[in-house]
């Protein structure tokens, strides 16, 4: 009897630690969206989203940060999903499961874990120096796609690995090739779980500013990128420039800045959630 | 459909429905030895299987029955330690020749699954799957296939309102039709069945046996099973496997009332498995 009580004491007390838990990382949120909000959102109007950067915190704009911000995006994504999602593929699909997959899949995980600056001097030499390409926009995507690649490849093999192998077996049992089960009925009904991989890590790929800041991205780019050769800068390196000068202005201009590069992850998290809704519909499980 | 025939032998070209000759041996197997890296799983397997008649694999789980049954369309290739020796022979050939298409190969010997497996797709869809990858784009042809295998599967009547829904708003059993549909569609001339009733209600199992009963006029059926009542009602021969070795296989109604092995006979009578 006493012990059952224990037993609900500690079941209450467990509820309501998690509460707290919950509402502490819940508060720490607010306070951090308020005090942007409250800071930065007086300053955001037309002029400071097609501004170029100024002297004048006042006649500051964000226009080269995002224009270049969208670019590397763009072509982040162009280079990293075909190469993660095709990499996923084969490691999950094609791959014999002995022990060298198993050692290059440890190896992926780790690379997942590398700290962002290392991948940062790994695209200043290759990407910057052996190819050439210098600070610009091309040498930033590539090194930031070879930085997403690992989240890429684990989320699409996660996403493979979702698939009941009962639907592999039905479609190879009529005589479909390995390459018209993956195309026809895995990638499918995996395209949910692949898509949310690829929009999360290119929310990675947007907030990163290490590797771009080795690379030698610019602080200060009075010129909007015209083409992938240009030199750039992006929402992250514009920010982390304007609130480490002292004046407040500049400080409002961050807090602004912070308030547009949120709403673009935002923006990204809900056309990931509209995309996989309506591809679970078209998926008629 | 364009279905080449290359696995005819003897001037037998059914799948295109000039010379019929009766071939005896459908499917033959000759000293099959298989192996799971060291797991020693078919011992000395030696059967020949007729046409157009329906053969039970019995036997208690883990016997090797289903690991058989999946030779026989090469299902196992996708399980890296698997390992055959022997020879497995369909219509004469060896179906475990290096050259041999498998694609085409699955296409001749189809297969039902232990639990049913529609495609995430239309009722339509699941069937014209196979004509698509197939190769075949003609809209007429399609819909035309999809009927007459939703008809031999015996479900046509309960979906043609439906076609265009999800296959997973059938029911279990319609599902387990469907996919038969879906197999029939492709022209097999052999058709496999992994316990195809166990996971579905009375009802449904009876029709699933009605079914089998109407298509082993035109296919040669092997269906592996845990129920004795239904191998002896719907199997012409009934083959009883036992740790791995086939220990007797003949007429079904020989195998039931009067084994000629101790094994047989005591599984049979269920004193074991």
């Amino acid at each position: 009897m006493s012990n059952l009580k224990r037993n609900r004491r500690i079941d209450k007390a467990f509820k309501l630690v998690g509460i707290a838990c919950t509402l502490f990382g819940l508060l720490m949120l607010v306070i951090f969206i308020g005090n942007i909000l409250v800071d930065g959102l007086q300053r955001i109007d037309w002029d400071f989203l097609t501004n170029l950067p100024s002297r004048k915190a006042e006649k500051s704009g964000i226009l080269t940060a995002w224009t270049g911000t969208a670019w590397i995006l763009a072509l982040t994504a162009m280079i990293a999903i075909p190469l993660g999602v095709a990499a996923g593929i084969y490691l999950e699909e094609y791959g014999k499961k002995n022990r060298i997959t198993a050692m290059v899949e440890v190896n992926i995980a780790n690379l997942a874990g590398v700290p962002s600056i290392i991948y940062g001097l790994l695209g200043l030499e290759v990407f910057g120096r052996l190819m050439n390409l210098g600070a610009s926009l091309l040498a930033g995507a590539f090194t930031l796609a070879i930085l997403i690649l690992p989240i890429l490849i684990v989320a699409t093999r996660e996403a493979l690995k979702a698939v009941p192998n009962s639907l592999r077996e039905a479609s190879y049992a009529i005589g479909a090739t390995k390459w018209q089960t993956i195309w026809h009925q895995i990638l499918p009904a995996a395209g949910g779980g692949i898509l949310t991989g690829v929009i999360l890590s290119m929310s990675r790929a947007m907030g990163e500013t290490a590797p771009l800041i080795v690379i030698g991205a610019l602080a200060y780019v009075p010129f909007v990128p015209k083409s992938p050769m240009d030199e750039f800068t992006v929402l992250p390196m514009q920010i982390f420039n304007w609130v480490s000068r002292p004046q407040h202005e500049f400080l409002v201009n961050g807090a602004a800045a912070i308030i547009i590069l949120l709403l673009i992850t935002f923006i990204m998290n809900g056309i990931a959630v509209y995309l996989r809704n309506k591809w679970q519909k078209k998926i008629m499980w | 459909m364009v279905l080449q025939c290359t696995f005819a032998i003897s001037g037998r070209k059914k799948l295109c429905g000039k010379t019929e000759q009766k071939v005896m041996k459908h499917i033959e197997a000759i000293d099959v030895n298989a192996y799971y890296g060291d797991n020693h799983v078919l011992k000395n397997i030696d059967i020949a299987i007729k046409e157009n008649t329906v053969t039970a694999f019995i036997g208690p789980s883990g016997c090797g029955k289903s690991t058989f049954l999946r030779t026989l369309n090469r299902m196992n290739d996708y399980i890296d330690v698997f390992h055959l020796e022997g020879k497995v022979l369909v219509e004469g050939n060896d179906i475990y020749k290096k050259k041999v298409n498998v694609e085409e190969l699955r296409q001749k010997i189809g297969m039902v699954f232990q639990k049913p497996n529609p495609f995430p797709k239309t009722i339509f869809e699941n069937v014209a799957y196979g004509l698509r990858i197939h190769g075949e784009k003609d809209k007429k042809k399609i819909e035309e296939v999809v009927e007459q295998s939703l008809v031999k599967a015996a479900l046509w009547n309960e979906v043609k309102d439906k076609l265009k829904k999800s296959a997973f708003g059938l029911s279990g059993g319609q599902q387990q039709r469907l996919c038969i549909a879906r197999t029939l569609a492709v022209e097999p001339s052999i058709i496999l069945m992994d316990e195809p009733a166990s996971a579905l209600d009375p009802i449904s199992t009876a029709k699933i046996e009605e079914l089998i009963n109407e298509l082993k006029q035109n296919y040669t059926i092997i269906i592996v099973t845990h129920n004795m009542q239904q191998a002896s009602r719907v199997s012409d021969r009934t083959a009883f496997f036992y740790m791995g070795e086939l220990v007797e296989f003949g007429k079904t109604a020989d195998i039931f009332t009067n084994p000629t092995k101790k094994q047989t006979e005591n599984y049979i009578s269920g004193r074991f498995g």
